[in-house]
């Protein structure tokens, strides 16, 4: 992977942000998780902690420890070599109950675009996805790969709670939700599969770089498949091994 | 049996805090800690604790506690507030013995917002994911994934108690006249320069919206450049100052979010953290711009004035105990009044 001029960003005394673009790409994403992965084998002293978005690589620095403008530079030096191929992620099968009360927004969606709600799950459910970053709460996965006719944006007013496990888009992203929160996006299921788990290993299911697909399960499945969830079992399906 | 502290009553923000949470930002977790480091560094350095270890914060209140089975060292340092121990006033910003069954009162701070109890020995309530603290909209740490409320009880780890003389510390002051410093960007290119102008020039107020998550600040809008208010989400900071739509700044603090889809169009310096944390709603900042290696040389000084903090504590006058606790209680608020 050649050099796509990252930008170096400022966040204070902290951390460093190094932009590689401004869009939902995932060329761009692939070159922020590839980098991530270079950071970890450097191991440079001076580094706390990274977080990987769709277009950029934040980097979280003990400013006692090295001198952030010289980190910054060498973490430049690092992002402008070659840089290996991101790592073949995990591929996840998470089940979905879509529509109704665990869906509430599937109608409208479905009506916006002129689709029926059976066609915008189809739609919904085709691509394998992949997660482009973790964010925002504990566990939030927002993915890359959504159909683009279904692309939609925010609602105009968020809504001050959305349930744990809600499965949603806003513009061209989808969004596996772990825990309640508000939320401007629309909500068009709901998965069992806990994304955020303390005391279960692993706590967090899903990693930047893992794929993920959707499977359509019937609403009676529910019960069963949550309390499983709640219990501790992943629920999600291992594709890949 | 080991001591413990009961709450007979407590202020809804009063929390478990240790160093915080960390190495779970990529998973989208901020690592939460003490609004006020210092503060928090400073009670524990006063009952011979580790700077990190966990105690107990509160946010613009107080409680009513009663010893069990001790007796039990504590110190609260942070904003000024209020103590009694059985009835009678007793400093803050210095260590202090209660006995088996009595009771301190705190009171709401005369000034500030967060102040940290810290207890000699700690308190022995199991961590999760690494950290005792309390991250709010997670439901992760403290008690039960939840602030304190009356009944709680806190085991308290068997102190290290010694007949050694009580010990206090010189508040660091907040600096209230002084403004709040800030390095520009990542994303001060998304603002006009009449939008950092704004941030540079105008006094802003602390909004009704101020949490451990964020302070939302009111006045003149901060005005956003061509291409919007809408930004491809990526990481935040603690200081990182986001503005929505509204063209009202936030800036956020320790439960954060990890991730934002604002612009930032800059990040107050590790080191005044707790200068933004210690407004309540109604004060007035104002912001200065410094550069990064002015925010990276205060950083550095800030953390050597904590490494140092277990060896600043100085005796207090066994005798003169009472007499003088109540004095400094005087002194500490005067001086705060004097230099904030």
């Amino acid at each position: 992977m050649t050099c796509r001029h990252p930008r170096l960003l400022t966040c204070g005394d902290t951390a460093i942000t190094i932009e590689f673009g401004d869009a939902i790409d995932a060329g761009l994403n692939a070159a922020v998780l590839a980098l991530d992965a270079r950071l970890a084998e450097a191991a440079l002293p001076g580094v706390v902690e990274t977080v990987p978005t769709y277009r950029s690589l934040t980097v979280h620095c003990d400013p006692v420890a090295a001198d952030p403008a010289e980190l910054a530079q060498a973490i430049l030096r690092l992002a402008c070599s070659d840089l290996p191929s991101p790592r073949a992620g995990r591929i996840w099968r998470i089940p979905v109950v879509y529509g109704g009360e665990f869906g509430v927004d599937l109608g409208a969606v479905a009506k916006h675009h002129g689709l029926s709600p059976d066609a915008v799950i189809a739609r919904h459910v085709e691509p394998e996805y992949r997660v482009a970053m973790l964010g925002f709460l504990p566990g939030y996965a927002y993915l890359s790969g959504l159909d683009p006719a279904l692309a939609l944006s925010r609602r105009p007013a968020s809504r001050p709670t959305t349930p744990a496990g809600t499965i949603s888009i806003g513009g061209a992203q989808a969004l596996v939700a772990s825990i309640a929160a508000p939320s401007g996006w629309h909500l068009l299921g709901r998965t069992p599969v806990r994304s955020f788990m303390p005391g279960r290993d692993p706590i967090f299911l899903l990693e930047p770089g893992d794929g993920v697909c959707f499977e359509p399960v019937d609403p009676g499945r529910w019960d069963a498949l949550d309390r499983a969830a709640a219990a501790g079992e992943l629920v999600a399906e291992r594709l890949d091994a | 049996m080991n001591a413990a502290l009961v709450v007979i009553a407590c202020g809804a923000a009063t929390t478990l805090q240790d160093g915080g949470r960390r190495g779970y930002l990529r998973y989208g977790l901020s690592a939460s800690g003490p609004m006020d480091r210092l503060a928090h560094a400073a009670a524990n350095a006063l009952v011979g604790n580790p700077v990190d270890a966990p105690a107990i914060e509160f946010g613009l209140g107080g409680g009513r506690f009663r010893i069990e089975g001790g007796p039990v060292r504590l110190a609260l340092a942070g904003a000024p507030c209020p103590m009694r121990r059985d009835g009678e006033p007793v400093a803050h910003h210095r260590s202090l013995v209660l006995r088996e069954g009595s009771e301190l009162s705190i009171d709401r701070p005369c000034q500030g917002v967060f102040a940290t109890l810290a207890l000699a020995g700690g308190i022995a309530v199991a961590g999760v994911m690494g950290s005792v603290s309390l991250h709010f909209r997670a439901a992760l740490g403290g008690l039960d994934g939840r602030p304190l409320r009356a009944g709680d009880r806190l085991p308290l780890r068997p102190p290290p108690l010694s007949g050694e003389a009580e010990r206090c510390l010189d508040p660091v002051p907040v600096e209230r006249d002084r403004p709040i410093r800030i390095v520009l960007g990542p994303q001060e290119d998304r603002f006009t320069k009449g939008g950092i102008d704004t941030l540079l020039n105008a006094a802003f107020t602390v909004s009704n919206r101020a949490d451990r998550m964020g302070y939302q600040f009111d006045g003149p809008e901060i005005e956003h450049g061509g291409d919007g208010f809408n930004i491809v989400s990526d990481g935040t900071v603690a200081g990182s100052i986001q503005v929505p739509g509204s063209g009202r700044p936030i800036v956020l603090l320790a439960d954060r979010q990890t991730t934002g889809g604002y612009p930032k169009i800059a990040t107050v310096i590790s080191a005044d953290l707790r200068r933004v944390a210690q407004r309540r709603p109604g004060e007035t900042v104002r912001f200065e711009a410094v550069s990064l290696q002015e925010a990276v040389r205060l950083a550095r000084e800030r953390a050597a004035v904590i490494a140092a903090l277990p060896t600043l504590p100085k005796p207090v006058a066994g005798e003169a105990d009472r007499l003088l606790g109540a004095n400094l209680a005087g002194n500490a608020v005067d001086a705060l009044d004097e230099q904030d």
